[in-house]
Protein backbone atom coordinates (compact mmCIF):
# COMPACT_ATOMS: atom_id res chain seq x y z
CA UNK A 1 0.00 0.00 0.00
CA UNK A 2 2.89 2.31 0.83
CA UNK A 3 4.35 2.05 -2.69
CA UNK A 4 0.95 2.73 -4.26
CA UNK A 5 0.51 5.89 -2.23
CA UNK A 6 4.00 7.09 -3.13
CA UNK A 7 3.42 6.45 -6.85
CA UNK A 8 0.08 8.24 -6.69
CA UNK A 9 1.65 11.26 -4.98
CA UNK A 10 4.46 11.32 -7.56
CA UNK A 11 2.02 11.25 -10.48
CA UNK A 12 -0.14 14.01 -8.99
CA UNK A 13 2.70 16.35 -8.13
CA UNK A 14 4.71 15.64 -11.32
CA UNK A 15 7.99 17.52 -11.47
CA UNK A 16 7.47 18.98 -7.99
CA UNK A 17 7.73 15.50 -6.45
CA UNK A 18 11.50 14.93 -6.65
CA UNK A 19 12.58 17.94 -4.51
CA UNK A 20 9.66 17.40 -2.14
CA UNK A 21 10.60 13.72 -1.64
CA UNK A 22 14.18 14.69 -0.84
CA UNK A 23 12.78 16.90 1.92
CA UNK A 24 10.24 14.40 3.24
CA UNK A 25 12.28 11.21 3.02
CA UNK A 26 14.02 11.34 6.43
CA UNK A 27 10.71 11.71 8.29
CA UNK A 28 8.65 9.57 5.91
CA UNK A 29 8.20 6.55 8.27
CA UNK A 30 6.83 8.91 10.92
CA UNK A 31 4.47 10.62 8.46
CA UNK A 32 3.30 7.29 7.08
CA UNK A 33 2.58 5.92 10.57
CA UNK A 34 0.71 9.10 11.51
CA UNK A 35 -1.35 8.83 8.31
CA UNK A 36 -2.24 5.23 9.19
CA UNK A 37 -3.22 6.25 12.74
CA UNK A 38 -5.51 8.95 11.33
CA UNK A 39 -6.95 6.40 8.88
CA UNK A 40 -7.90 4.18 11.82
CA UNK A 41 -8.96 6.87 14.31
CA UNK A 42 -11.18 8.99 12.06
CA UNK A 43 -13.52 6.17 10.95
CA UNK A 44 -13.45 4.78 14.49
CA UNK A 45 -14.64 8.02 16.08
CA UNK A 46 -17.26 8.41 13.35
CA UNK A 47 -18.49 4.87 14.02
CA UNK A 48 -18.62 5.65 17.74
CA UNK A 49 -20.86 8.64 17.00
CA UNK A 50 -23.17 6.65 14.77
CA UNK A 51 -23.13 3.63 17.08
CA UNK A 52 -24.80 5.80 19.72
CA UNK A 53 -27.39 6.83 17.13
CA UNK A 54 -27.91 3.26 15.98
CA UNK A 55 -28.25 2.11 19.57
CA UNK A 56 -31.02 4.61 20.27
CA UNK A 57 -32.78 3.66 17.04
CA UNK A 58 -32.51 -0.10 17.58
CA UNK A 59 -33.64 0.06 21.19
CA UNK A 60 -36.43 2.39 20.10
CA UNK A 61 -37.66 -0.10 17.50
CA UNK A 62 -37.41 -2.98 19.97
CA UNK A 63 -39.54 -1.04 22.42
CA UNK A 64 -42.00 -0.01 19.68
CA UNK A 65 -40.86 3.60 19.67
CA UNK A 66 -39.46 5.62 16.79
CA UNK A 67 -36.19 6.80 18.34
CA UNK A 68 -34.43 10.04 17.46
CA UNK A 69 -35.81 11.49 14.20
CA UNK A 70 -35.78 15.28 14.66
CA UNK A 71 -32.26 16.49 13.81
CA UNK A 72 -31.50 16.21 10.11
CA UNK A 73 -33.04 13.69 7.69
CA UNK A 74 -34.22 10.57 9.63
CA UNK A 75 -32.46 12.04 12.65
CA UNK A 76 -29.06 11.34 11.10
CA UNK A 77 -27.48 14.51 12.47
CA UNK A 78 -28.44 13.62 16.07
CA UNK A 79 -24.94 12.39 17.12
CA UNK A 80 -23.38 15.55 15.66
CA UNK A 81 -25.81 17.68 17.65
CA UNK A 82 -25.11 15.66 20.81
CA UNK A 83 -21.38 16.03 20.34
CA UNK A 84 -21.69 19.79 19.77
CA UNK A 85 -23.82 20.16 22.88
CA UNK A 86 -21.31 18.28 25.04
CA UNK A 87 -18.45 20.22 23.50
CA UNK A 88 -19.97 23.59 24.39
CA UNK A 89 -20.81 22.66 27.98
CA UNK A 90 -18.62 23.69 30.85
CA UNK A 91 -16.49 21.07 32.60
CA UNK A 92 -17.28 21.48 36.28
CA UNK A 93 -14.82 20.59 39.01
CA UNK A 94 -16.29 19.61 42.39
CA UNK A 95 -14.74 21.67 45.18
CA UNK A 96 -13.51 18.61 47.10
CA UNK A 97 -12.17 16.79 44.03
CA UNK A 98 -8.53 15.96 43.46
CA UNK A 99 -8.14 18.26 40.42
CA UNK A 100 -5.20 16.56 38.69
CA UNK A 101 -6.57 13.05 39.00
CA UNK A 102 -10.05 14.31 38.10
CA UNK A 103 -8.62 15.35 34.71
CA UNK A 104 -6.51 12.20 34.41
CA UNK A 105 -9.54 9.89 34.84
CA UNK A 106 -11.24 10.44 31.45
CA UNK A 107 -7.85 10.44 29.71
CA UNK A 108 -6.94 7.07 31.21
CA UNK A 109 -10.34 5.77 30.14
CA UNK A 110 -10.05 6.71 26.49
CA UNK A 111 -6.32 6.19 25.88
CA UNK A 112 -6.34 2.35 26.15
CA UNK A 113 -9.59 2.17 24.16
CA UNK A 114 -7.82 3.87 21.25
CA UNK A 115 -4.29 2.47 21.73
CA UNK A 116 -5.50 -1.13 21.43
CA UNK A 117 -6.42 -0.57 17.77
CA UNK A 118 -2.73 -0.54 16.82
CA UNK A 119 -2.58 -4.31 16.38
CA UNK A 120 -6.06 -5.06 14.97
CA UNK A 121 -5.83 -6.33 11.37
CA UNK A 122 -8.73 -5.18 9.18
CA UNK A 123 -7.75 -7.00 5.98
CA UNK A 124 -4.58 -8.74 4.73
CA UNK A 125 -1.82 -6.21 5.42
CA UNK A 126 -4.20 -3.55 6.75
CA UNK A 127 -2.72 -3.26 10.22
CA UNK A 128 -0.81 -0.47 11.92
CA UNK A 129 1.69 -2.70 13.73
CA UNK A 130 1.88 -6.34 12.65
CA UNK A 131 3.65 -7.43 15.83
CA UNK A 132 4.29 -10.99 16.95
CA UNK A 133 2.92 -10.44 20.45
CA UNK A 134 -0.33 -8.83 19.28
CA UNK A 135 -2.59 -10.82 21.58
CA UNK A 136 -0.42 -10.05 24.60
CA UNK A 137 -0.48 -6.38 23.67
CA UNK A 138 -4.27 -6.41 23.46
CA UNK A 139 -4.57 -8.15 26.84
CA UNK A 140 -2.11 -5.74 28.45
CA UNK A 141 -3.74 -2.61 27.03
CA UNK A 142 -7.29 -3.68 27.79
CA UNK A 143 -6.30 -4.46 31.39
CA UNK A 144 -5.26 -0.83 31.80
CA UNK A 145 -8.74 0.44 30.86
CA UNK A 146 -10.03 -0.01 34.42
CA UNK A 147 -7.75 2.78 35.70
CA UNK A 148 -9.88 5.48 34.08
CA UNK A 149 -12.88 4.39 36.12
CA UNK A 150 -10.98 3.88 39.37
CA UNK A 151 -9.15 7.20 39.16
CA UNK A 152 -12.34 9.05 38.20
CA UNK A 153 -14.27 7.42 41.02
CA UNK A 154 -11.71 8.23 43.66
CA UNK A 155 -10.82 11.74 42.43
CA UNK A 156 -14.48 12.83 42.42
CA UNK A 157 -14.40 12.49 46.23
CA UNK A 158 -18.05 11.60 46.35
CA UNK A 159 -20.00 8.52 47.39
CA UNK A 160 -21.61 7.19 44.23
CA UNK A 161 -18.54 7.56 42.01
CA UNK A 162 -16.54 5.68 44.63
CA UNK A 163 -19.06 2.84 44.69
CA UNK A 164 -18.82 2.75 40.89
CA UNK A 165 -15.03 2.57 41.05
CA UNK A 166 -15.12 -0.28 43.58
CA UNK A 167 -17.59 -2.24 41.50
CA UNK A 168 -15.59 -1.60 38.32
CA UNK A 169 -12.28 -2.79 39.72
CA UNK A 170 -13.78 -6.02 41.02
CA UNK A 171 -15.85 -6.75 37.93
CA UNK A 172 -13.29 -5.93 35.26
CA UNK A 173 -10.52 -7.94 36.90
CA UNK A 174 -12.82 -10.96 37.27
CA UNK A 175 -13.90 -11.00 33.67
CA UNK A 176 -10.40 -10.30 32.38
CA UNK A 177 -9.40 -13.66 33.86
CA UNK A 178 -12.19 -15.46 32.01
CA UNK A 179 -11.42 -13.59 28.79
CA UNK A 180 -7.70 -14.34 28.97
CA UNK A 181 -8.27 -18.02 29.72
CA UNK A 182 -10.76 -18.21 26.84
CA UNK A 183 -8.16 -16.73 24.52
CA UNK A 184 -5.61 -19.35 25.55
CA UNK A 185 -7.53 -22.00 23.61
CA UNK A 186 -7.46 -19.75 20.54
CA UNK A 187 -3.70 -19.35 20.95
CA UNK A 188 -3.30 -23.11 21.35
CA UNK A 189 -5.09 -23.97 18.12
CA UNK A 190 -3.48 -21.21 16.06
CA UNK A 191 -0.03 -21.53 17.76
CA UNK A 192 0.63 -17.84 17.22
CA UNK A 193 0.26 -14.55 19.07
CA UNK A 194 0.05 -12.58 15.83
CA UNK A 195 -3.52 -11.53 15.03
CA UNK A 196 -3.07 -11.71 11.24
CA UNK A 197 -1.81 -15.28 11.58
CA UNK A 198 -4.70 -16.19 13.88
CA UNK A 199 -7.06 -15.08 11.11
CA UNK A 200 -5.24 -16.89 8.32
CA UNK A 201 -5.05 -20.09 10.41
CA UNK A 202 -8.87 -20.17 10.37
CA UNK A 203 -8.77 -20.39 6.56
CA UNK A 204 -7.36 -23.92 6.77
CA UNK A 205 -9.21 -27.14 7.40
CA UNK A 206 -11.60 -29.59 5.80
CA UNK A 207 -14.56 -27.21 5.57
CA UNK A 208 -12.46 -24.36 4.17
CA UNK A 209 -11.34 -26.76 1.42
CA UNK A 210 -14.99 -27.56 0.68
CA UNK A 211 -15.80 -23.88 0.21
CA UNK A 212 -17.83 -23.49 3.40
CA UNK A 213 -15.13 -21.71 5.35
CA UNK A 214 -17.39 -20.39 8.09
CA UNK A 215 -17.49 -23.91 9.57
CA UNK A 216 -13.71 -23.99 10.01
CA UNK A 217 -13.55 -20.70 11.90
CA UNK A 218 -12.69 -20.96 15.58
CA UNK A 219 -16.25 -20.39 16.82
CA UNK A 220 -17.36 -23.93 16.04
CA UNK A 221 -14.61 -26.09 17.60
CA UNK A 222 -14.27 -23.60 20.46
CA UNK A 223 -17.98 -22.87 20.85
CA UNK A 224 -18.02 -22.67 24.69
CA UNK A 225 -15.05 -20.30 24.59
CA UNK A 226 -16.81 -18.16 21.99
CA UNK A 227 -19.80 -17.79 24.32
CA UNK A 228 -17.58 -17.10 27.34
CA UNK A 229 -15.55 -14.54 25.41
CA UNK A 230 -18.58 -12.72 24.08
CA UNK A 231 -20.33 -12.54 27.46
CA UNK A 232 -17.11 -11.53 29.22
CA UNK A 233 -16.70 -8.86 26.56
CA UNK A 234 -20.07 -7.42 27.51
CA UNK A 235 -19.07 -7.46 31.18
CA UNK A 236 -15.65 -5.99 30.42
CA UNK A 237 -17.16 -2.99 28.64
CA UNK A 238 -19.64 -2.53 31.52
CA UNK A 239 -22.61 -2.77 29.20
CA UNK A 240 -26.08 -3.95 30.12
CA UNK A 241 -26.92 -6.48 31.59
CA UNK A 242 -23.59 -6.12 33.45
CA UNK A 243 -23.73 -2.32 33.77
CA UNK A 244 -23.71 -2.22 37.58
CA UNK A 245 -20.72 0.13 37.39
CA UNK A 246 -23.03 2.86 36.08
CA UNK A 247 -26.19 1.36 37.55
CA UNK A 248 -28.31 4.46 37.11
CA UNK A 249 -31.11 3.12 39.29
CA UNK A 250 -28.74 2.27 42.16
CA UNK A 251 -25.73 4.58 42.05
CA UNK A 252 -26.97 7.24 39.58
CA UNK A 253 -24.16 6.93 37.00
CA UNK A 254 -21.27 5.57 39.04
CA UNK A 255 -17.91 7.07 38.21
CA UNK A 256 -19.44 9.61 35.80
CA UNK A 257 -21.70 11.40 38.32
CA UNK A 258 -19.46 14.42 38.84
CA UNK A 259 -18.36 14.81 35.22
CA UNK A 260 -19.89 17.19 32.71
CA UNK A 261 -19.26 18.40 29.18
CA UNK A 262 -16.33 16.91 27.27
CA UNK A 263 -14.96 15.10 30.34
CA UNK A 264 -18.20 13.10 30.43
CA UNK A 265 -18.10 12.67 26.67
CA UNK A 266 -14.65 11.07 26.96
CA UNK A 267 -16.06 8.28 29.14
CA UNK A 268 -18.87 7.87 26.66
CA UNK A 269 -16.44 7.70 23.73
CA UNK A 270 -14.28 5.20 25.61
CA UNK A 271 -17.24 2.92 26.33
CA UNK A 272 -18.34 2.81 22.71
CA UNK A 273 -14.79 2.56 21.35
CA UNK A 274 -14.33 -0.41 23.69
CA UNK A 275 -17.51 -2.00 22.39
CA UNK A 276 -16.26 -1.70 18.82
CA UNK A 277 -12.86 -3.04 19.94
CA UNK A 278 -14.43 -6.10 21.58
CA UNK A 279 -16.45 -6.75 18.43
CA UNK A 280 -13.29 -6.47 16.31
CA UNK A 281 -11.40 -8.80 18.65
CA UNK A 282 -14.22 -11.35 18.66
CA UNK A 283 -14.39 -11.36 14.88
CA UNK A 284 -10.61 -11.76 14.61
CA UNK A 285 -10.34 -14.52 17.23
CA UNK A 286 -13.49 -16.51 16.56
CA UNK A 287 -15.22 -15.40 13.37
CA UNK A 288 -12.37 -15.43 10.89
CA UNK A 289 -11.74 -11.68 10.61
CA UNK A 290 -11.75 -10.65 6.97
CA UNK A 291 -12.33 -14.19 5.64
CA UNK A 292 -15.36 -14.81 3.48
CA UNK A 293 -17.83 -17.38 4.89
CA UNK A 294 -18.18 -19.13 1.54
CA UNK A 295 -15.61 -20.00 -1.10
CA UNK A 296 -17.17 -18.23 -4.10
CA UNK A 297 -17.18 -14.75 -2.51
CA UNK A 298 -13.93 -12.76 -2.16
CA UNK A 299 -12.32 -12.09 1.24
CA UNK A 300 -11.94 -8.51 2.32
CA UNK A 301 -12.55 -5.74 4.80
CA UNK A 302 -16.31 -5.77 4.13
CA UNK A 303 -16.59 -9.16 5.87
CA UNK A 304 -14.75 -7.85 8.92
CA UNK A 305 -17.08 -4.84 9.01
CA UNK A 306 -20.16 -7.04 8.63
CA UNK A 307 -19.04 -9.33 11.47
CA UNK A 308 -18.30 -6.38 13.73
CA UNK A 309 -21.71 -4.87 12.94
CA UNK A 310 -23.42 -8.16 13.79
CA UNK A 311 -21.65 -8.39 17.17
CA UNK A 312 -22.42 -4.74 17.92
CA UNK A 313 -26.07 -5.45 17.15
CA UNK A 314 -25.88 -8.31 19.63
CA UNK A 315 -24.59 -5.85 22.25
CA UNK A 316 -27.54 -3.51 21.63
CA UNK A 317 -30.02 -6.39 21.46
CA UNK A 318 -29.15 -7.79 24.87
CA UNK A 319 -29.23 -4.29 26.34
CA UNK A 320 -32.83 -3.93 25.18
CA UNK A 321 -33.75 -7.45 26.31
CA UNK A 322 -32.20 -8.38 29.64
CA UNK A 323 -32.65 -6.86 33.09
CA UNK A 324 -29.53 -5.90 35.04
CA UNK A 325 -27.68 -8.68 36.87
CA UNK A 326 -27.47 -8.61 40.62
CA UNK A 327 -23.91 -7.82 41.68
CA UNK A 328 -23.14 -11.05 43.55
CA UNK A 329 -24.45 -13.05 40.60
CA UNK A 330 -22.07 -11.21 38.26
CA UNK A 331 -19.18 -12.27 40.48
CA UNK A 332 -20.51 -15.82 40.67
CA UNK A 333 -20.86 -16.06 36.89
CA UNK A 334 -17.31 -14.83 36.37
CA UNK A 335 -15.46 -16.87 38.96
CA UNK A 336 -17.59 -19.96 39.54
CA UNK A 337 -18.92 -20.59 36.04
CA UNK A 338 -16.66 -19.06 33.42
CA UNK A 339 -13.23 -19.66 34.97
CA UNK A 340 -13.78 -23.41 35.65
CA UNK A 341 -15.43 -23.80 32.23
CA UNK A 342 -12.48 -22.22 30.43
CA UNK A 343 -9.98 -24.28 32.43
CA UNK A 344 -11.78 -27.51 31.54
CA UNK A 345 -12.02 -26.53 27.90
CA UNK A 346 -8.28 -25.76 27.77
CA UNK A 347 -7.69 -29.34 28.92
CA UNK A 348 -10.21 -30.70 26.39
CA UNK A 349 -8.62 -28.78 23.52
CA UNK A 350 -5.14 -29.84 24.63
CA UNK A 351 -6.12 -33.51 24.64
CA UNK A 352 -7.96 -33.06 21.34
CA UNK A 353 -4.91 -31.49 19.70
CA UNK A 354 -2.67 -34.35 20.84
CA UNK A 355 -5.12 -37.08 19.82
CA UNK A 356 -5.30 -38.57 16.28
CA UNK A 357 -8.66 -36.82 15.85
CA UNK A 358 -7.00 -33.43 15.77
CA UNK A 359 -8.27 -30.96 13.16
CA UNK A 360 -5.37 -28.54 13.63
CA UNK A 361 -2.14 -29.51 11.92
CA UNK B 1 22.51 9.73 19.00
CA UNK B 2 20.42 6.75 18.00
CA UNK B 3 16.64 6.95 18.46
CA UNK B 4 16.73 3.93 20.77
CA UNK B 5 19.16 5.71 23.06
CA UNK B 6 16.86 8.74 23.27
CA UNK B 7 13.95 6.43 24.14
CA UNK B 8 16.07 4.71 26.78
CA UNK B 9 16.90 8.00 28.48
CA UNK B 10 13.25 9.13 28.41
CA UNK B 11 12.00 5.86 29.88
CA UNK B 12 14.68 5.67 32.56
CA UNK B 13 14.32 9.33 33.56
CA UNK B 14 10.56 8.95 34.00
CA UNK B 15 11.06 5.66 35.87
CA UNK B 16 13.49 7.23 38.34
CA UNK B 17 11.32 10.31 38.87
CA UNK B 18 8.17 8.25 39.33
CA UNK B 19 9.94 5.90 41.75
CA UNK B 20 11.14 8.89 43.76
CA UNK B 21 7.60 10.28 43.90
CA UNK B 22 6.34 6.89 45.14
CA UNK B 23 8.25 7.38 48.38
CA UNK B 24 7.86 11.18 48.64
CA UNK B 25 4.18 11.62 47.68
CA UNK B 26 2.09 12.57 50.72
CA UNK B 27 -1.05 10.92 49.42
CA UNK B 28 -0.88 7.11 49.31
CA UNK B 29 -3.18 6.97 46.27
CA UNK B 30 -0.84 9.30 44.37
CA UNK B 31 2.08 7.13 45.43
CA UNK B 32 0.36 4.01 44.08
CA UNK B 33 -0.38 5.73 40.79
CA UNK B 34 3.25 6.84 40.50
CA UNK B 35 4.22 3.21 41.00
CA UNK B 36 1.96 2.36 38.04
CA UNK B 37 3.77 5.00 35.97
CA UNK B 38 7.11 3.49 36.99
CA UNK B 39 5.91 0.01 35.92
CA UNK B 40 4.85 1.38 32.54
CA UNK B 41 8.26 2.89 31.90
CA UNK B 42 10.08 -0.22 33.04
CA UNK B 43 7.95 -2.15 30.55
CA UNK B 44 9.14 0.31 27.90
CA UNK B 45 12.75 -0.36 28.90
CA UNK B 46 12.24 -4.13 28.65
CA UNK B 47 10.66 -3.61 25.25
CA UNK B 48 13.86 -1.87 24.17
CA UNK B 49 15.77 -4.99 25.28
CA UNK B 50 13.52 -7.05 22.93
CA UNK B 51 11.91 -8.80 25.88
CA UNK B 52 8.38 -8.14 24.70
CA UNK B 53 6.81 -11.00 26.63
CA UNK B 54 8.19 -9.79 29.96
CA UNK B 55 7.25 -6.20 29.18
CA UNK B 56 3.64 -7.01 28.29
CA UNK B 57 3.33 -9.50 31.16
CA UNK B 58 4.54 -6.78 33.54
CA UNK B 59 1.75 -4.47 32.36
CA UNK B 60 -0.84 -7.25 32.35
CA UNK B 61 -0.02 -8.67 35.78
CA UNK B 62 1.28 -5.74 37.80
CA UNK B 63 -0.48 -2.76 36.23
CA UNK B 64 -3.64 -4.56 35.19
CA UNK B 65 -4.25 -6.70 38.25
CA UNK B 66 -1.93 -6.24 41.25
CA UNK B 67 -1.95 -2.45 41.33
CA UNK B 68 -5.70 -2.30 40.75
CA UNK B 69 -6.26 -4.40 43.86
CA UNK B 70 -3.62 -2.38 45.68
CA UNK B 71 -5.43 0.86 44.81
CA UNK B 72 -8.69 -0.81 45.80
CA UNK B 73 -7.31 -1.26 49.32
CA UNK B 74 -5.39 2.01 49.57
CA UNK B 75 -8.40 4.06 48.48
CA UNK B 76 -10.53 2.61 51.25
CA UNK B 77 -7.97 3.11 54.02
CA UNK B 78 -7.70 6.35 55.91
CA UNK B 79 -3.93 6.45 56.19
CA UNK B 80 -2.43 9.02 58.52
CA UNK B 81 0.79 9.90 56.76
CA UNK B 82 2.29 11.58 59.86
CA UNK B 83 2.06 8.40 61.90
CA UNK B 84 3.60 6.39 59.06
CA UNK B 85 6.58 8.75 59.05
CA UNK B 86 7.19 8.59 62.81
CA UNK B 87 9.94 6.00 63.02
CA UNK B 88 11.80 7.34 59.98
CA UNK B 89 15.18 8.16 61.61
CA UNK B 90 15.14 5.05 63.76
CA UNK B 91 14.65 2.76 60.77
CA UNK B 92 16.92 4.70 58.43
CA UNK B 93 20.17 2.71 59.05
CA UNK B 94 18.50 -0.65 58.31
CA UNK B 95 16.75 0.77 55.25
CA UNK B 96 19.97 2.29 53.97
CA UNK B 97 21.76 -1.05 54.45
CA UNK B 98 19.13 -2.96 52.44
CA UNK B 99 19.01 -0.25 49.78
CA UNK B 100 22.79 -0.17 49.49
CA UNK B 101 22.93 -3.95 49.19
CA UNK B 102 20.38 -3.87 46.38
CA UNK B 103 22.28 -1.11 44.59
CA UNK B 104 25.53 -3.14 44.77
CA UNK B 105 23.80 -6.25 43.45
CA UNK B 106 22.20 -4.34 40.59
CA UNK B 107 25.47 -2.74 39.59
CA UNK B 108 27.12 -6.18 39.59
CA UNK B 109 24.44 -7.56 37.29
CA UNK B 110 24.45 -4.53 35.00
CA UNK B 111 28.22 -4.49 34.63
CA UNK B 112 28.31 -8.23 34.01
CA UNK B 113 30.42 -7.71 30.92
CA UNK B 114 33.12 -6.15 33.09
CA UNK B 115 33.02 -9.02 35.59
CA UNK B 116 33.16 -11.50 32.73
CA UNK B 117 29.78 -13.19 33.05
CA UNK B 118 29.22 -15.63 30.23
CA UNK B 119 25.41 -15.83 30.13
CA UNK B 120 24.71 -12.40 28.71
CA UNK B 121 22.11 -12.21 25.93
CA UNK B 122 23.48 -11.76 22.42
CA UNK B 123 23.42 -8.16 21.31
CA UNK B 124 22.04 -8.64 17.80
CA UNK B 125 19.10 -11.00 17.74
CA UNK B 126 17.77 -12.31 14.43
CA UNK B 127 14.65 -10.65 13.01
CA UNK B 128 12.41 -13.67 13.59
CA UNK B 129 13.49 -14.02 17.24
CA UNK B 130 10.44 -14.38 19.46
CA UNK B 131 11.01 -13.73 23.13
CA UNK B 132 7.70 -15.44 23.95
CA UNK B 133 8.59 -18.66 22.10
CA UNK B 134 12.09 -18.72 23.54
CA UNK B 135 10.82 -18.30 27.11
CA UNK B 136 8.12 -20.93 26.61
CA UNK B 137 10.63 -23.40 25.17
CA UNK B 138 12.94 -22.97 28.18
CA UNK B 139 10.16 -23.09 30.77
CA UNK B 140 8.40 -26.14 29.37
CA UNK B 141 11.41 -28.24 28.33
CA UNK B 142 14.63 -27.52 30.21
CA UNK B 143 12.99 -26.17 33.37
CA UNK B 144 9.63 -27.99 33.24
CA UNK B 145 9.80 -29.51 36.74
CA UNK B 146 11.10 -26.44 38.62
CA UNK B 147 8.45 -24.36 36.81
CA UNK B 148 5.62 -26.72 37.70
CA UNK B 149 6.78 -27.01 41.31
CA UNK B 150 6.96 -23.22 41.60
CA UNK B 151 3.41 -22.90 40.28
CA UNK B 152 2.12 -25.52 42.72
CA UNK B 153 3.83 -23.69 45.61
CA UNK B 154 2.14 -20.47 44.48
CA UNK B 155 -1.22 -22.22 44.34
CA UNK B 156 -0.75 -23.58 47.85
CA UNK B 157 0.21 -20.11 49.04
CA UNK B 158 -2.94 -18.61 47.51
CA UNK B 159 -5.22 -21.18 49.10
CA UNK B 160 -3.42 -20.93 52.44
CA UNK B 161 -3.75 -17.13 52.40
CA UNK B 162 -7.46 -17.39 51.70
CA UNK B 163 -7.98 -20.03 54.39
CA UNK B 164 -6.01 -18.05 57.00
CA UNK B 165 -7.92 -14.82 56.46
CA UNK B 166 -11.36 -16.22 55.77
CA UNK B 167 -13.56 -15.75 58.80
CA UNK B 168 -17.18 -16.74 58.39
CA UNK B 169 -19.52 -15.30 60.95
CA UNK B 170 -22.03 -17.62 62.53
CA UNK B 171 -24.89 -15.20 61.93
CA UNK B 172 -23.90 -14.65 58.31
CA UNK B 173 -26.96 -13.90 56.24
CA UNK B 174 -25.22 -13.98 52.86
CA UNK B 175 -27.22 -15.22 49.91
CA UNK B 176 -26.18 -18.36 48.09
CA UNK B 177 -26.68 -17.76 44.40
CA UNK B 178 -26.53 -21.45 43.49
CA UNK B 179 -29.31 -22.29 45.97
CA UNK B 180 -31.35 -19.43 44.63
CA UNK B 181 -30.93 -20.57 41.05
CA UNK B 182 -31.78 -24.17 41.95
CA UNK B 183 -35.11 -23.10 43.43
CA UNK B 184 -38.23 -24.46 41.73
CA UNK B 185 -41.52 -22.67 41.75
CA UNK B 186 -43.14 -25.36 43.90
CA UNK B 187 -40.63 -24.70 46.71
CA UNK B 188 -41.84 -21.16 47.05
CA UNK B 189 -45.46 -21.30 46.04
CA UNK B 190 -48.33 -23.55 47.03
CA UNK B 191 -51.15 -23.93 44.55
CA UNK B 192 -54.49 -24.30 46.27
CA UNK B 193 -57.43 -25.79 44.49
CA UNK B 194 -60.66 -23.91 45.01
CA UNK B 195 -63.86 -23.34 43.19
CA UNK B 196 -63.58 -20.61 40.56
CA UNK B 197 -66.71 -18.80 41.68
CA UNK B 198 -68.65 -18.72 44.88
CA UNK B 199 -72.33 -18.05 44.57
CA UNK B 200 -73.33 -15.07 46.65
CA UNK B 201 -76.90 -14.01 46.74
CA UNK B 202 -76.97 -10.32 45.85
CA UNK B 203 -80.25 -8.46 45.87
CA UNK B 204 -81.04 -7.55 42.22
CA UNK B 205 -81.09 -3.86 41.44
CA UNK B 206 -84.28 -2.19 40.39
CA UNK B 207 -84.63 -1.17 36.73
CA UNK B 208 -84.63 2.54 37.34
CA UNK B 209 -81.33 2.62 39.22
CA UNK B 210 -79.18 1.18 36.45
CA UNK B 211 -76.45 3.36 34.90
Amino acid sequence: MEATVLNLLASILGSLWAPLWALVKPVWPLLWTLAKIVLIMAPLLLSVAYLTFWERKVIGWMQVRIGPNRVGPWGLLQPIADGLKLFLKEVLFPAAADKKLFVLGPIMAIAPALAAWAVIPFAPGWVLANVDAGVLYLLAISSVGVYGIIIAGWASNSKYPFFGAMRASAQMISYEVAMGLGLITVLMVSSSLNLSEIVSMQDKGRFAGMGIGFLSWNWLPLLPMFAVYLISGVAETNRAPFDVVEGESEIVAGHMVEYSGMAFAMFFLAEYANMILISAMTSVFFLGGWLSPVGFLPDGFHWMAAKMAAILFFFLWIRATFPRYRYDQIMRLGWKVFVPLTLVWILVVGVWMMSPLTIWK
Amino acid sequence: MEFKTILFYIFSAVTVLAALRVITARNPVHAALFLVLAFFNVAGLWMLLQAEFLALALIMVYVGAVMVLFLFVVMMLDINIERVRQGFWKNLPLGALVGGLMAVEMSMVLSGRYFGLANLPPQNLPANYSNTKELARLLYTDYAYPFEIASVILLVAIIAAVMLTLRTRKDNKAMHASDQIAVKSKDRMRLVKMAPEVEVSVPTAKEGEQA
